[in-house]
């Protein structure tokens, strides 16, 4: 786990950032897929956009996954999957933050996902899916506003 | 519309584009065929032979997969490219757990020698030359793939092809990786060396700059960290004691075709170049076919859009051609629908005919090298050399490469570039046509490969079936004889070779080798 903003500080980090009104947002790699170009960019717009980012990079399970934001008291988690199996790993986070009544927590999802599953996934609850193409501003935008800021 | 993009030319790696080149530039270096091979490693490049047209290929089901290669190989095509499925580069089994939602949906999924069997049914491998992109268990699907060879009649020194093998770009930019650094490499080498002993056809490694690039370098990184990740195979592999020439004529290589026309041309001109003097006066290699570098290229994957998908076709076509004026020996396109998902059937033929038409109608392969001695390139091909041998002595101060990933240095450098190039697009300072220029409001839709749940269910129940009719016994003395080899400093291959035989899995065998190696996990930066 690597925080971006700077390690041993930081539940004083947190509290601070509570109190600016900073939107906290995990940005992980479900499943097995290595291809983390994308999710590392996004990473580092939504920091320098401002937000506090917590970089959990690759191989997560949906189980570390919620966990850490759980402990990271996060108010959206941003998935990317561009192995195909987005729907399948997506859904389970979903599921898992359901049971462990997270509910406020929203998901942001890209890769490399066709338009039929992308409504799929919408229809699931996910805040916003970025497709291929997407831009930067529309994702800082879209994280912002399910975090409940206004952009 | 303005400009702006070409207010001060440069390539994507930010070498000047001058206006005019002075009369020197154009300076036509030693003919094709000749060392170091600026101009290509054979004299009639492909008046004597074309490129090997070869699409990488493989999901759902080996069954499924197997009939997509007939297909491609009854539409023309000349070798076959297997992708494997994450479960299998990762070294799970189908019935993994870890495996779950990942069955056959970027690629093949091949858990044991059944699979692999299946894989390969009705296809000759005495006479199709296949190429594996698997990194990790590299060695296992490897030992796979010869005993079906075997099964098949065709001994081990008539079987050629290309094993990925690249461990080091995994680290570096794709990560798919299971061990730490140092006994992975072990692996490689245990394999460089069996190959130089058993199977004289077979490419044991292909050093990749591919997903180097993907993961977001520039051509230069790429140029400059895929030669040296070669250095240290070479490195190793003259630590176990082969002699030079003994492997180094069966090191291939692996590079991207991305936008920038002419300065991938000067990558591939500058690879051969940079490649063949590191052979012959740092390593003192004597044999020419030690002294050629030998490439695939596939066209970048991630140039392509998923806004206004057709325009891909013509992205793909003039990378095509840059790999053609480069001097590639196999060559995979891209299908136009592969911002979306796995290609289509009729995604890949169009992507196989791109290949053909150029072969066959546009001229291109009458002359070895038609662009030698233009002023443009020629300077290209240097700068390029220069800046990749600056980067290679700064990992070489760095102590060579493992310590440089350890570091995390090629990747901080790749990440840097990533960014800048997508903050260029978000500026318009870079056009991609149909992104950030050109828009149509409408939506094109293409028909996309769908891979069902069902191949999950199938295979983990073959799977199933196979573990109970298998001899269980022979599979533990063979996992554990393999541990043992491990954890000395024998060959492991003949090791892999009676855990295949017995119907070991991939994921026992990968799980064995772990219990020795122990696993690796990355200080991820952002």
């Amino acid at each position: 786990m690597h925080r971006l903003d700077g390690g041993d500080a930081a539940v004083a980090e947190r509290l601070k950032t509570a109190q600016m009104g900073r939107i906290r947002v995990l940005v992980a790699k479900p499943g097995l897929d290595g291809h983390d170009r994308g999710a590392k960019v996004v990473a580092r717009a939504l920091r320098d956009a401002g937000l506090e980012v917590i970089y959990a990079g690759l191989r997560q399970t949906p189980e570390m996954i919620v966990e850490t934001a759980l402990s990271e008291d996060v108010q959206v988690i941003g998935l990317s999957v561009l192995s195909g199996a987005h729907c399948e790993l997506v859904s389970r986070v979903r599921e898992l933050l359901d049971a462990e009544g997270l509910k406020q927590i929203r998901l942001v999802v890209g890769g490399t996902i066709p338009d039929a599953d992308a409504d799929r996934l919408r229809k699931q609850g996910v805040a916003a899916v970025f497709q291929p193409g997407a831009s930067l501003e529309q994702i800082v935008a879209e994280v912002r506003k399910a975090g409940g800021l206004r952009a | 519309m303005t400009r702006r993009s070409l207010d001060s030319p440069a390539t994507l790696s930010g070498l000047p584009v001058e206006r005019i080149y002075p009369a020197d530039a154009a300076r036509l270096p030693e003919p094709p065929g000749e060392y170091p091979y600026t101009r290509g490693i054979h004299r009639t490049m492909y008046r004597g032979r074309l490129w090997t047209m070869r699409q990488f290929a493989g999901f759902s089901t080996p069954e499924e997969t197997n009939e997509r290669y007939r297909y491609l190989l009854a539409q023309g095509q000349t070798g076959l490219s297997v992708a494997f499925d994450l479960p299998t580069l990762m070294g799970y089994d189908a019935d993994d757990p870890m495996a779950a939602g990942e069955v056959g949906k970027c690629g093949a999924p091949v858990s044991s020698l059944e699979d692999m069997e299946i894989l390969f049914a009705g296809i000759p491998l005495g006479e199709v030359t296949v190429s594996m992109t698997i990194n990790s268990p590299a060695a296992i699907l490897w030992g796979m793939y010869l005993v079906v060879a075997e099964q098949q009649g065709v001994a081990w020194d008539r079987v050629a092809g290309t094993l990925q093998n690249d461990i080091l770009k995994e680290y570096i930019a794709q990560k798919e990786y299971l061990y730490p650094p140092r006994p992975s490499m072990r692996l490689v080498t245990d394999t460089i060396e069996f190959g130089a002993r058993h199977t004289p056809r077979f490419n044991p490694i292909s050093i990749s700059g591919y997903h180097i690039r993907e993961a977001g370098s520039t051509a230069v990184q790429e140029l400059a960290f895929t030669l040296r990740d070669g250095l240290e195979y070479v490195d190793w592999a003259l630590a176990r004691g082969l002699a030079i020439d003994e492997f180094a004529p069966r090191l291939s290589f692996f590079f991207n075709a991305h936008n920038d026309f002419f300065e991938e041309i000067a990558k591939f001109r500058a690879a051969r170049r940079l490649w063949a003097r590191l052979m012959r006066e740092r390593y003192g290699a004597r044999e020419e076919r030690s002294w050629k570098l030998r490439f695939h290229a596939q066209t970048a994957g991630c140039s392509l859009t998923w806004q206004q998908p057709y325009n891909n076709v013509a992205r793909t076509t003039f990378q095509a051609l840059a790999a053609v004026l480069g001097g590639a020996q196999s060559l995979h396109t891209n299908s136009l629908d592969e911002a979306y998902a796995l290609p289509s059937e009729h995604a890949v033929t169009l992507a196989l005919r791109t290949q053909q038409v150029l072969a066959e109608e546009s001229g291109v392969p009458a002359d070895p090298d038609p662009l030698g001695g233009s002023g443009c390139l020629e300077r290209l091909t240097d700068q390029m050399e220069a800046a990749a041998r600056e980067y290679m002595d700064q990992i070489d101060r760095l102590g060579g490469m493992i310590p440089a990933i350890e570091q995390g240095f090629p990747q901080r450098e790749i990440a840097e570039a990533s960014y800048r190039y997508q903050r260029a697009i978000e500026s318009g300072g870079k056009i991609v046509v149909g992104v950030n220029a050109f828009v149509s409001p409408e939506g094109e839709s293409v028909d996309l490969l769908r891979v069902d749940q069902e191949a999950h269910s199938r295979q983990a129940s073959r799977l199933a079936r196979l573990r109970a009719r298998r001899d269980r016994t022979r599979v533990e003395h063979a996992l554990a004889a393999l541990q043992g080899a491990a954890r000395g400093s024998a060959n492991t291959m003949p090791f892999i070779l009676e855990a295949v035989r017995a119907y070991a899995t991939v994921g026992e065998i990968c799980r064995a080798f772990g219990e020795v190696f122990g696993s690796y996990q990355e200080s991820c930066t952002v």
